[in-house]
């Protein structure tokens, strides 16, 4: 089953890749660091309100954050097996690391959904 | 004339050195290469952040400014400091690699690496210029 699963992982692997690429330094440098340390005004809290209540945010920010997470868990499960040298436990690091990106997709399509 | 061949009935057991587990600062390469590996924890931790500041707007306007509080604190300046070098070091990596992970071809000719690479980059201009005007708009 992890075979027939592996170009799909992949795939997430890749589009999260090429999002977070084009788009997380610019929200990290925002919301991050301009907007706590006040080097730019900081949204008002109805716009953002607003903002993030739309249909079109609530599935960019759901995109944004479930590809990242799949992103991570394909990227750092690699790192673990060849940087710590622990292949053996495949399984358990495979579980954990997609587990975790799946959970965290859930989580995020649930505050989204519930906004 | 030919010596007899022998056969052992044991299999060879290979020479194989232990490698460190350290064996990625041995090299610069190594070391940039898991680093690039390590820009995905950086990754990871700003969508779950992006999703908590979500979760803080939802609540309302003194979670909101609660959060907002919080991330100004030193030590979630240094974690998004440091979150920022490591996703730029992301961006510069991926979009160098771009051109080798997918060959674009025109007309028959293979599209210059450079100028996929500069797709890319003007995408980045782009998207971020965009991100930050509809987000500052308010």
């Amino acid at each position: 089953m992890a075979r027939s699963l592996t170009p799909l992982l992949w795939t997430l692997f890749s589009a999260g890749g090429t999002l977070a690429a084009l788009l997380f330094p610019v929200h990290l440098l925002l919301t991050g660091l301009a907007i706590p340390l006040g080097w730019v005004e900081a949204p008002s809290h109805p716009f953002l309100l607003g903002l993030i209540q739309h249909p079109l945010t609530r599935l960019y920010l759901f995109t944004f954050v479930s590809l990242a997470l799949f992103h991570w868990a394909h990227r750092f499960r690699y790192t673990l097996y060849d940087g710590l040298q622990i292949k053996h436990l495949t399984a358990l690091i495979v579980v954990v690391c997609y587990g975790a990106a799946l959970v965290g997709s859930v989580l995020a399509a649930w505050t989204l959904w519930s906004l | 004339m030919s010596s007899p061949v022998r056969y052992t009935p044991f299999h060879p057991r290979w020479h194989r050195p232990r490698v460190s587990v350290w064996w990625w600062l041995q090299r610069g390469s190594y070391a940039a290469f898991v680093l690039r590996e390590l820009t995905s924890v950086a990754v990871a931790y700003f969508a779950l952040v992006t999703l908590w500041l979500v979760r803080a707007v939802a609540r309302g306007p003194e979670a909101y400014a609660r959060a907002l509080e919080r991330l100004g604190n030193p030590v979630f300046v240094f974690l998004n400091g440091l979150a920022l070098l490591l996703v730029l070091y992301h961006s510069v990596t991926w979009f160098n690699l771009a051109p080798r992970a997918m060959v674009l071809r025109l007309g028959g000719k293979r599209v210059p690496d450079a100028v996929v690479a500069g797709l890319n980059y003007g995408a980045w201009v782009v998207l971020s210029a965009s991100v930050a005007w509809i987000l500052l708009r308010g």
